[in-house]
């Protein structure tokens, strides 16, 4: 009678189906799954399932703890592989922007409301504590944020700095770019900071209004008004719905974290923090065309009625594609 | 029959991946050190590629005195910061292996807590809060406002140490942005498959016959033990076990006999006779295992 080991026996037997699922796996890893023809692709799953019942089998006849260990380990491999996502950038794409972004940013309603609130409120507290009283105006816009838009300055300053740009074209490029980069660097932070209990980012959001607020009073003393709300809403319409709704997201996950409800703590931040990233990405976008709206229309578009045109339309633009009813999608939360 | 595999193998680093044809996989947490140096052959790449776009932009700024390519070279440049310090992350963990560059170096993956496949949108949530874990903490130490007032600087240190050190106390070592987005940091080796320690040549039965008294000494655990000191093949170390185990199954040591040989066979007989009882449903855990 063969005198080897039984568990010998068993790992001669199925050696060779092993090798070939790691020679497959590791040509799938180092290039892409398409590298591999479709008869390789179709044996991994079953190889997969192979190697998997091989382990169980070791595991409970075998005690040679190098072949469990390797089992273990290559098993994992392939169920990453076999179980991972399976779809291509395009698709993932197309249903980003088909349905999951409005989706989530539509569960988000309530926060969404709460963020537009909160900046509203830091606009109008900065607005009448400006109106009132100058001086609060650097306390709310820095030197280098106000680029001579001051209370101080002459009304013919004020009105050149709203269209001004319009004669020197050059720049606007880098421009648009740093206007980009710093704002988006701003709304992730306000979804971050969504971690600590809602409330450093009900702070950004607060803040980010009283900007608002103070600029518009300067203006308004002026008789600016209609002026300047073309001038910030061309691009602030994207630009603030932007900022909103990542502090919302952020909102989210502080809100979850807090009062969790039925689920565990850990679920509920688990949850928040994936439709707020649902959320992120697409905030970045709508920053990329803000910043685009900022520094190219804004500065090649210098009529009033033209400025107020864009800045309704991509107001309804967005409400459109975020709130429109009926997505054949469930909207509980 | 894994349960029982599971009792004798509690480690604290393991954890439950229970696989659709219901496996316990048994995967294994990244230790926070392998985390941390991953990070920073990351940031080393970041900071290096930065370095280069830097001078390459340099170069085209001095060299050209078209305004137009100074302008793109200065796009680039501010483009490629925010893609390096914000998605430099999110795109390598959304590829097939889930890791960075440095991850991978050191066989490290991103995985979905639950087990299912790992969602763009959990990566992105993980690699946001980043911003918090680790920019702002850089951030405040780069900075040195000297009109800071002290409880700013204060609280910023406790801030910085909750986020920084948040991996250290919780049970699976999750960082802020894993708590969110529902992952955890998982090891992947690469293990190759060593060859069976009964396989190679033997020597023959008669040599060393071992009676079943003298087998039951031991349990799987030292067989395990055993195992990896054939498998190191340290000289000392094989002498210093074959000593205690002749000793404690009174075997007479003939002179020919070498101490590799010696282990070699009776890790060999011991664990057929393991194994037989492993097939009647008997595990001998270890030698203080009377079942």
């Amino acid at each position: 009678m063969d005198n080897t080991l039984r568990s010998l026996r068993f790992r001669r037997e199925r050696e060779d189906s092993w090798r070939q699922l790691e020679t497959l796996l590791a040509q799938a890893e180092r290039r892409s799954a398409t590298s591999l023809s479709d008869d390789e692709m179709l044996a991994i799953p079953a190889l997969y399932r192979a190697a998997l019942s091989s382990l169980s089998v070791a595991r409970a006849t075998s005690l040679d703890q190098a072949l469990i260990d390797y089992l273990e380990a290559l098993c994992a491999r392939a169920y990453f592989f076999v179980y991972g996502a399976r779809s291509s950038l395009r698709e993932r794409v197309d249903s980003f922007f088909a349905r999951d972004w409005p989706h989530a940013v539509k569960l988000l309603w309530r926060e969404t409301l709460a963020a537009a609130l909160i900046t509203l409120a830091g606009a109008i507290t900065a607005f009448m504590l400006v109106s009132a009283d100058p001086d609060w105006y650097s306390a709310f816009v820095s030197p280098e944020m106000a680029n001579g838009r001051e209370p101080a300055a002459s009304t013919e300053t004020l009105r050149a700095t709203l269209y001004a740009g319009a004669d020197e074209k050059s720049g606007l490029g880098v421009f648009a770019t740093f206007l980009f980069t710093h704002n988006a660097q701003i709304a992730i932070f306000a979804f971050a900071l969504g971690f600590a209990f809602c409330l450093p980012s009900s702070m950004l959001l607060a803040y980010n209004g009283c900007a608002l607020g103070a600029m518009f009073a300067v203006f308004a003393a002026r008789g600016l008004a209609l002026e300047f709300a073309g001038w910030v809403f061309i691009h602030g319409v994207t630009e603030l719905l932007a900022v909103i709704l990542a502090g919302a997201a952020g909102l989210r996950i502080g809100w979850s974290i807090a009062f969790p409800g039925t689920l565990s703590r850990m679920q509920a931040a688990e949850r928040a923090g994936r439709q707020g990233g649902v959320v992120m990405v697409g905030v970045v976008v709508m920053l990329f065309m803000a910043g685009l709206l900022e520094g190219f229309a804004r500065q090649l578009i210098t009529s009033d009625a033209l400025r107020w045109t864009i800045a309704a339309a991509t107001g309804a633009a967005w409400a459109a594609y975020f709130y429109r009813g009926d997505r054949s999608v469930d909207d509980r939360p | 029959m894994s349960t029982i595999a599971l009792e004798t193998r509690a480690e604290p680093d393991v954890r439950a991946l229970v696989t659709p044809e219901g496996v316990d996989l048994r995967v294994r947490l990244a230790a926070v050190s392998e985390r941390g140096i991953a990070l920073i052959i990351d940031l080393c790449i970041i900071v290096g590629v930065l370095i280069a776009l830097t001078l390459a932009a340099i170069s085209v700024l001095s060299e050209t005195s078209f305004k137009d390519s100074s302008e793109v070279a200065q796009i680039i440049w501010l483009l490629g910061f925010f893609l390096l310090r914000n998605f430099y992350f999110t795109l390598f963990e959304c590829g097939s292996r889930a890791a960075t560059p440095g991850k991978r170096l050191m066989g490290l993956r991103v995985v979905a807590r639950d087990g299912a496949a790992l969602t763009a949108d959990a990566v992105v949530a993980r690699n946001a809060m980043r911003e918090l874990e680790l920019y702002l903490p850089m951030i405040f130490l780069i900075s040195r406002g000297e009109e800071v007032e002290a409880w700013i600087i204060l609280s910023g240190i406790v801030w910085c140490g909750i986020f920084v050190l948040f991996p250290l106390f919780n049970r699976d070592r999750l960082r802020a942005g894993d708590l969110i987005a529902g992952t955890w940091v998982l090891k992947t080796p690469k293990q190759t498959l060593l060859p069976d320690l009964t396989s190679d040549s033997r020597a023959p039965d008669g040599l060393f016959a071992f009676s079943l008294a003298q087998l039951d000494v031991y349990g799987v655990k030292e067989l395990q033990v055993l195992e990896s000191v054939l498998r190191t093949a340290d000289a000392a170390a094989m002498a210093a076990v074959a000593e205690r185990i002749r000793t404690k199954i009174d075997w007479n040591k003939p002179a020919s006999e070498t101490d590799q040989e010696f282990l070699s066979a009776y890790y060999a007989s011991l664990r057929r006779r393991l194994e037989q009882r492993l097939l009647f449903g008997v595990r001998k855990r270890d030698k203080h295992d009377r079942t």
